[in-house]
């Protein structure tokens, strides 16, 4: 053994890379940002020490170390929270409304899409909205119809929103510093499945750009395009299929809109197949959008329709064997995968 | 109550700015060179130029689509608002926005919406950073008796109160929700009424009557500054025309009609003018110089161009959208 493999040996015994979950991730992200921006302010219902720092724990210790007046408890009252945003944003700060599930946006609906949405481009761009909305969601823990939907189409169809979501604690980390820094409003979608999944600490100041996917797993036959907790079945299914001798590319949008065109068609020029699946129902989701450009793009390249794979339509049922019905299957993505590598013209 | 006469003669000549744009407006709807939606505002002139006689210049205002005499009493150039509300590439917002949703930061107003009852929670937001900033600005949000029925007035009220934010809640009462009469949408006698059911200070003021909607709106200003939060201030005025120019307005009962006629806040504060010493002549040469101004910016928005079709990529987010 030489002395260089020895050093790098003893090197990685004493420091050990720190595994931080989806929770810890995020709330290093707004500590951080609280640090580095006294701008930086988050309301949301049960937000402060006095509240337990947030139902899911995402703000533990912020209000402690800011102050009340950073950290905002805010009543349930999600117009309030949302308007209170939309104006701190325009008088310069960047705040983060924290809407504590996805369902409960719809009632500030008004807010983000006719206010959030909009000022910059009708202000002639004197004005603009740098602000976040954290929000979470999730299929799978039996929280039903009104706390478990994914509502990202709605949004991704109105200009001026961008919509994030990250599969994993490092992106969750460096997506959440991007959001905050952006000039524009995005809407930061948190998996209540994923708060427990674990990475290796991205460190401080970590940063991942908006706009741009990411590569979860490489492969030459057929692109399997998702974002958030279904990035986690992609890779599991891309693993059995390998078995099979099929090679799945597996795309980790990251952010679903403004949509990273490029990454996407590039690797679908390559495998010339794809399916796109997300948690959201599959009629008129994302998925349909980007199934519809690639179709466009490529559509003399392409060695089969591209397949979509979501929810059912319905709403979101509680039993655990409706939900699982509900919810796409790894057994439906493979099989979807291998009708597409199956397809004849 | 008195008032100071230099103070006076502010809201006389925001006043009058207010009427000459108003008039201007109607008439270039009527003649056809202008064809737009437009909310007068006819009635309503002095209410806002009193409230905003009692902000400086870069206090924050939210106001909504029935908002142009309180973009002009806060301030906003007449030449940049008429060239925005006859879709000029010179307009306060390029063209983008119109009417409904006048932007200026240089003069405070940060938000105009179309949406009734949207600006008060942006308003709260506004203050909310002076509070943290310490900047010492007052944010005052305008809106009409029918928007204190839609959830967001329930929302920011009890926010505002709850932080105590330097906000003013600006509620031009003036007897309509767009055609619907106050008693056919509300069974409280009073909006200030409200005010009392979130912990706040309410004030309840004829906002035809200059001297007390100026008191009303100064102590509410000063109390803000100082950080003694909120208030509710419902200033009762009239809707002298319909809901938007050209609506029709046969609903409202001639008794009504006849009442509003009695209020009318024009001939009033001439008359209190020339109580206060100011002669009649001095008034006059002041219209005088507005009609002027107004004529000039009249001239510069039609005679601008406007919008780049290129524009619509532009503002979307920061950077542009790809052609």
């Amino acid at each position: 053994m030489s002395d260089t493999e020895t050093l790098e040996a003893s090197a990685s015994k004493a420091k050990k890379p720190k595994q931080i979950t989806m929770v810890q991730a995020l709330n290093a992200a707004l500590d951080e940002a609280m640090a580095a921006d006294e701008g930086v302010i988050l309301l949301g219902e049960d937000v402060g020490a006095k509240q337990g720092g947030g139902v899911f724990k995402v703000s533990s210790g912020l209000s402690e170390k800011y102050g009340d007046h950073r950290i905002r408890a805010t009543p349930i009252s999600e117009q309030a929270i949302m308007g209170a945003c939309v104006g701190a944003a325009l008088a310069g700060m960047r705040p983060i409304a924290e809407i504590m599930l996805m369902n409960f946006v719809t009632v500030a609906m008004d807010q983000i899409v006719n206010h959030a949405a909009k000022l910059r481009f009708m202000s002639g761009g004197q004005t603009n909205v740098p602000m976040v909305i954290r929000t979470t969601t999730g299929v799978g823990v039996g929280f039903g119809g009104q706390h478990s939907d994914m509502l990202e189409a709605w949004f991704a169809h109105v200009p001026g929103l961008k919509i994030v979501t990250p599969s994993n604690a490092a992106d969750a980390k460096g997506l959440m510093r991007s959001a905050i820094e952006c000039n524009d409003p995005v809407i930061f979608i948190e998996n209540i499945l994923c708060y427990g999944l674990k990475s290796e600490d991205p460190g401080v100041d970590y940063r991942v750009p908006l706009g741009k996917a990411a590569v979860a797993r490489e492969g030459s036959d057929v692109t399997l395009i998702t974002y958030g907790r279904t990035v986690l079945d992609a890779l599991e299914v891309a693993e059995t299929l390998a078995g099979e001798g099929v090679s799945v590319e597996v795309i980790d949008l990251r952010t679903i809109a403004p949509y990273d065109e490029a990454t996407v068609t590039a690797s679908v020029r390559k495998t010339g197949r794809a399916v796109v699946l997300h948690e959201a129902v599959r009629s008129y989701g994302t998925g349909a959008e980007i199934a519809s450009r690639l179709h466009e793009a490529l559509f003399n390249e392409l060695k089969a329709p591209v397949q979509r794979i979501g929810g059912a339509f319905s709403a979101v049922p509680m039993a655990s064997v409706l939900e699982q019905a509900w919810i796409p299957s790894k057994d439906e993505i493979a099989d979807a995968i291998r009708t597409t590598m199956e397809w004849k013209r | 109550m008195t008032i100071d006469r230099e103070k006076l003669l502010d809201i006389y000549t925001r006043t009058m700015k207010v009427a000459g744009f108003d008039e201007k407006m109607r008439s270039l709807l009527m003649s056809g060179k202008l064809a737009t939606i437009y909310y007068t505002m006819r009635g309503q002139e002095l209410v806002t130029s009193a409230m905003m006689a009692a902000l400086n210049q870069d206090d924050y205002l939210v106001t909504t689509y029935r908002g142009q005499h309180d973009q002009i009493a806060k301030g906003v150039p007449l030449d940049l608002l008429i060239a925005e509300i006859a879709g000029r590439a010179t307009g306060t917002c390029k063209g983008k926005g119109g009417s409904m949703h006048i932007t200026h930061p240089a003069t405070g107003v940060m938000v105009t919406t179309g949406v009734v009852g949207s600006g008060l929670p942006i308003a709260n937001g506004l203050a909310l950073s002076s509070q943290n900033k310490k900047d010492g600005k007052v944010t005052v949000t305008c809106f009409g008796d029918g928007a204190t029925n839609i959830g967001a007035f329930h929302e920011a009220l009890n926010m505002a109160q709850l932080y105590k934010l330097p906000v003013i809640f600006l509620c031009q009462n003036n007897h309509y929700g767009e055609h619907t009469a106050f008693a056919d949408h509300t069974k409280v006698d009073s909006i200030v009424t409200r005010a009392a059911a979130y912990g706040m200070r309410g004030v309840k003021v004829d906002g035809n009557d200059a001297v007390a909607m100026y008191a009303a709106a100064k102590d509410a200003v000063d109390r803000a500054r100082a950080g003694e939060g909120p208030t509710l201030i419902e200033a009762m005025c009239y809707r002298m025309m319909g809901h938007f120019f050209g609506a029709d307005f046969s609903y409202m009962p001639p008794e009504h009609i006849e009442e509003m006629k009695a209020q009318d806040p024009l001939p009033k504060l001439n008359a209190l003018m020339l109580e206060h010493q100011f002669p009649q002549a001095e008034l006059d040469a002041i219209v005088a110089k507005l009609a002027a101004e107004l004529d000039a910016a009249v001239a510069f928005a039609f005679d601008s161009p406007f919008p780049d079709a290129d524009e619509i990529r532009k503002d979307v987010f920061e950077e542009e959208i790809a052609a």
